[in-house]
């Protein structure tokens, strides 16, 4: 495999130095939120995941639309599984830290709320999508399905996104905008927002680090499936 | 005065992050491992594709489409 370009090895130093400070800033530069306490913390990475994940699928979606519409190259194909793979991690990541912070906010780990339901559902279709090109050996037909499927599922995203803002919901709208059922809101001082807007950059920044990383890894996958053809006939 | 006093939930964020982290660390090391074996596959592949005998059949076609 080719070595990896200095871009990517500057990326990926860069990320974790980020990762570093942000997680600095959330810890010890951001003042504790006196109602929650220290658990009200989570917010600035469950927000960091949850903006790149749903990021990622909506480029996911658009990689779909350009790969059934304009060019039917496998390399957008690539790019879509990419990004649907980091988007599904992080996701997971938002998930699991709303999930403590409820627990200690609304005294439960999960309750059938609409932005909870929503974000769930999103996490299973994109799981799915991995079990469902699992099942398709003939590489431009299991192209063909995961850009339908990852168009109809990028639907999913803002969904999700607006569930807080159309439906009755108990989850907090912290940015733009407030919630009159919520449980566990609060305002953001000058240096939470130092912290969430730091948060908001480092994920972006990590996730276009791994999103390199995954394509590379595809691009060596589709090297070793020709090599394998190859070698076969 | 009657304000009550802020909640220990420490434990709740540590176990977050550490969730965090470790979720992260996980993917970076099954990128890293799928990265490997994938670089060893092709490299036997490579070895294979190298001291297989030319096959005529697939040279003629190969030569044919370069033209």
């Amino acid at each position: 495999m080719q070595d990896k370009p200095v871009a990517l090895k500057v990326l990926d130093i860069v990320s974790i130095i980020l990762l570093g400070v942000s997680t600095y800033l959330a810890l010890v530069f951001a003042p504790t939120e006196l109602v929650m306490g220290d658990v009200q913390r989570v917010f600035y990475f469950h927000i960091g995941t949850a903006w790149t994940a749903l990021l990622g699928f909506i480029l996911a979606a658009v990689f779909s639309i350009i790969f059934l519409i304009f060019s039917r190259d496998l390399k957008w194909d690539r790019y879509q599984v990419a990004a649907i793979e980091v988007s599904l991690v992080f996701f997971f990541i938002t998930i699991v830290l709303g999930s403590i912070w409820a627990r200690p906010a609304w005294n439960t780990w999960w309750t059938w709320d609409p932005r909870l339901t929503t974000a769930a559902i999103t996490e299973l279709i994109y799981i799915a999508y991995f079990m469902l090109r699992q099942g398709i050996d003939d590489p431009d037909r299991r192209a063909r399905f995961g850009a339908v499927y990852a168009l109809v599922g990028g639907i999913s995203a803002p969904i999700t996104f607006f569930a807080i803002r159309l439906f009755r919901t108990i989850h907090p709208v912290v940015i733009g905008g407030s919630n009159a059922e919520a449980e566990g809101g609060f305002a953001m001082t000058a240096d939470m927002r130092v912290a969430f807007f730091f948060a908001l950059f480092t994920f972006t920044v990590i996730f276009i680090d791994l999103y390199w990383n995954r394509i590379r890894l595809g691009d060596l996958q589709e090297k070793v499936e020709q090599l394998k053809l190859k070698v076969t006939l | 005065m009657f304000l009550q006093p802020t909640p220990d939930t420490s434990g709740y964020m540590i176990a977050g992050y550490a969730i965090a982290f470790l979720t992260m660390a996980l993917y970076v090391a099954s990128l890293s491992m799928r990265s490997r074996n994938l670089n060893q596959d092709l490299t036997t592949l490579d070895e294979m594709d190298k001291s297989a005998p030319e096959k005529p059949g697939v040279a003629k076609t190969v030569t044919k489409k370069d033209g």
